[in-house]
Formats: structure tokens, C-alpha cells, sequence
């Protein structure tokens, strides 16, 4: 048993092909200028050969490296996805393979975009019981796989990408750095967004998704904060899910966030990347140095099923 | 209980904040997308800022019914 769990370091891994939004005109009837105008997206990455293993694995090199742990410290390897199209072995157990971590609790956890922050929450509770200490947390997605290319109302949306994160014990006497996870979900309108049946590709009522987004989320974001004992005016940043600026913009203003919070817009440049889009986001901005160490940040996740999950945690 | 005159300038309020449309274009024969250039997610906001405004509940699947400022004001002044 220990007090508690934090992120001690982080790495993200994108392809190299860029599709612009000019590049998705000449395959569907959209234009640069709707795009940018609903959604807020200017482009995203597309896989070309990488699995989401592939992209799972690279995220997770990175942020093991900057960790100083060995590969054989990790005892835990959970990979958030929805997109990975292998059922068995699952992607936790190929990033473990090929990174060399020997014997780590291995498993893939499916709540669609807000899978990082379940992801998370259930690495933090691992530890907190004593049955992990060293965890690598990852999402992980290859959406490109499973987008309708001729449907514009969606191929627009979405980018292929993974962010991981090595989440450790705290020693004793310190504070942790992961806060309380505030989960659930809204099985009823469950089916607006889908990833079903037989090769499968991403349909979505989007009128209702935005609705339930813009209006159902900003309390649970402030009662994660609450249950950290975080005012959201203390945040030094907000890292929500990637899926549409317009959908930020309307959090961040119920959640009265003033202009000194860093607000995470990483979809500009990845798309919606689905489980990836958090810890792709967070990565990114600490890469950048926009958030100083020991900062709170809130995590917020949202999507498909409806699910949710967020938590404050302290910037590694 | 409001008129459709009130109704309408309320709408015409919720239509300049959300999407920055012009109150004078506002009247009950305008399209919400045609002529008023209002896109399907802020017809959404439309519809959610109303709900506030008028204390009414204006479901799902009723929002695409609502093509016409008219057929807004008719659907609240029937509910509210």
C-alpha cells in the first residue's frame, strides 16, 4: 500500500504523414474553411504502415527513457484504445514484448476517447492497493482504420497517434500526484457515436454528441477538481479531450477559466485522436515546457458510450 | 406567459450572442441555416440557450423540426 501515484514522465509518437484539410477536399466535399470554422481542426496524422502497437510501443520508449526506470522496473502496462483491430494478443502485451518489460499485468481497456483517464485512474488505484508499483499508462489509436473516407461529416474529424505516461509510486511522506478519478458514463445515449459489427467504421449523431458535451461535462469537470481539493481557477492547465475547439471553448467558459490557464488545442494539428488525444496533448505541452513542474492540470476525457472520466494531477 | 413578439427578441438575443447574427434579420420567416447562417452545432447552443431562457425542454429529436424562427417560437410558446 502507498499514499498514492504520479506521473513522473511522458512521450507521444505521431506518423509522418500529414493530411491537411486541403488534402481531404480532393477526396470528399468538404473545404479548409468549414473545417476550421466547426471543428477547429487545420490537420492530422495518418498511419501509413504503423500498428497501433507500433505507435503504442514508440510513445511508451519515450516516456520510459525519460523516467529512469528500466524496463524492468515496469510491472504494469495498460493501453487505452478503441481502434486496434488485433483482438489477441492485445497491445499491452505487444508494447511489453517489444520494449523487453518482462512480467507486467497487461491489459487493454476500450472506453473510446476518455480511456487515458480511466486508464489512469485504474493505474492509480493499482498501486494505492500495492498490486502494481511502476506502470506505464498509454493511449493509443489508429482511427484511419476505422473511418468512412466518404462520409465528410465524419472523415474530417479524426488522426492516428499515441501518448504514454510512466506513473509511479510516491515515496512515503510525499504528496501524490494523481488526484481522485471521477468516472462514468451515459449508457442511455450510449448510441450516438459507433464503432460496431464486422470491419467496422466511426458513425455519429453529431448534433447530439456536441449537445451532451457543451452541457453534461462542465460539472463533472468541476467536481474533479473538487474532489482534489482543486479550485478550477487554481489550474495551470487544462488538457480535455481533442475532439472539437468548439466544445473546449464552451468547457473552459463554464468552468470560468480565466487567461493564465494553458488550454490544451492540440486537435489544430492532430485531429481528434480518440484515447491518444489526452496524454498526446499533456506530452506536448510539457514537452514544450508550458506548464511548470508540479503544476495542476485537469485531464478530462469524453466520448464514446458516453463515457467520462477526469482527474487533476500534478505536472511531471 | 410570453408573446410571440417577446419570444422572438429573445430569440433574437440568443442568435447575436451564439452566432453573431444581426437582430434586425431576425423574424419568424427566416431559416435558422439558410438565411440566418446559423450552423448545425450552433443550432445546438440556439436550442440549449433557450431551454435556459424559456424554461422549456426542446428534445433531440425535435431540434431538426425547428427549421424557421417561426417554427421556434411556436414550438416554445406551445411548451413553456
Amino acid at each position: 500500500m502507498t499514499a498514492g501515484s504520479r506521473i513522473v514522465a511522458l512521450g507521444h509518437y505521431q506518423p509522418s504523414r500529414v493530411v491537411t484539410n486541403d488534402d481531404l477536399a480532393k477526396v470528399v466535399d468538404t473545404n479548409d474553411a468549414w473545417i476550421r470554422d466547426r471543428v477547429g481542426i487545420a490537420e492530422r496524422r495518418v498511419a501509413d504502415q504503423e500498428t497501433v502497437a507500433d505507435m503504442a510501443t514508440f510513445a511508451a520508449e519515450k516516456a520510459l527513457a525519460g523516467s529512469g526506470l528500466a524496463a524492468g522496473d515496469i510491472d504494469m502496462v495498460a493501453v487505452a484504445t478503441c481502434s486496434s483491430v488485433d483482438r489477441c494478443p492485445n497491445v499491452a502485451t505487444r508494447v511489453a514484448a517489444r520494449l523487453g518489460i518482462p512480467a507486467p499485468a497487461a491489459f487493454d481497456l476500450n472506453t473510446a476517447c476518455s480511456g487515458f483517464s480511466y486508464a489512469l485512474g485504474t493505474a492509480d488505484h493499482a498501486i494505492r492497493a500495492g498490486a502494481a508499483r511502476n506502470a506505464l499508462v498509454i493511449g493509443a489509436e489508429k482511427l484511419s482504420d476505422v473511418v468512412d473516407w466518404t462520409d465528410r461529416s465524419t472523415a474530417v474529424l479524426f488522426g492516428d497517434g499515441a501518448g504514454a505516461a510512466v506513473v509511479t509510486a510516491v515515496p512515503d511522506g510525499e504528496q501524490p500526484g494523481i488526484g481522485p478519478v471521477l468516472w462514468g458514463s451515459a449508457p442511455d445515449k450510449g448510441d450516438v457515436l459507433r464503432i460496431e459489427g464486422w470491419r467496422p467504421y466511426i458513425q455519429q449523431e453529431g448534433q447530439m454528441v456536441f449537445r451532451w458535451a457543451t452541457t453534461a461535462l462542465a460539472p463533472f469537470a468541476i467536481e474533479t477538481c473538487a474532489k482534489a481539493g482543486v479550485q478550477p481557477s487554481d489550474l495551470a492547465a487544462f488538457v480535455p479531450h481533442q475532439a472539437n475547439t468548439r466544445i473546449i471553448d464552451g468547457i473552459v467558459k463554464r468552468l470560468g477559466l480565466g487567461p493564465d490557464v494553458v488550454i490544451a488545442k492540440d486537435l489544430v494539428e492532430s485531429g481528434n485522436t480518440s484515447a491518444a488525444s489526452v496524454p498526446l496533448a499533456l506530452s506536448k505541452l510539457v514537452e514544450r515546457r508550458e506548464v511548470p513542474s508540479g503544476a495542476p492540470v485537469l485531464l478530462f476525457g469524453f466520448g464514446g458510450g458516453l463515457t467520462y472520466a477526469g482527474q487533476v494531477i500534478r505536472c511531471p | 406567459m410570453a408573446t410571440r413578439e417577446e419570444i422572438t427578441s429573445g430569440l433574437a438575443e440568443i442568435l447575436e450572442e451564439v452566432a453573431g447574427v444581426n437582430p434586425d434579420d431576425v423574424a419568424e420567416s427566416k431559416s435558422f441555416t439558410e438565411d440566418l447562417d446559423v450552423d448545425s452545432l450552433s443550432m445546438v447552443e440556439v436550442v440549449v440557450a433557450a431551454e435556459e431562457k424559456f424554461g422549456v425542454k426542446i428534445p433531440d429529436n425535435e431540434v431538426q423540426n425547428l427549421k424557421t424562427v417561426g417554427d421556434a417560437v411556436s414550438y416554445i410558446e406551445a411548451n413553456h
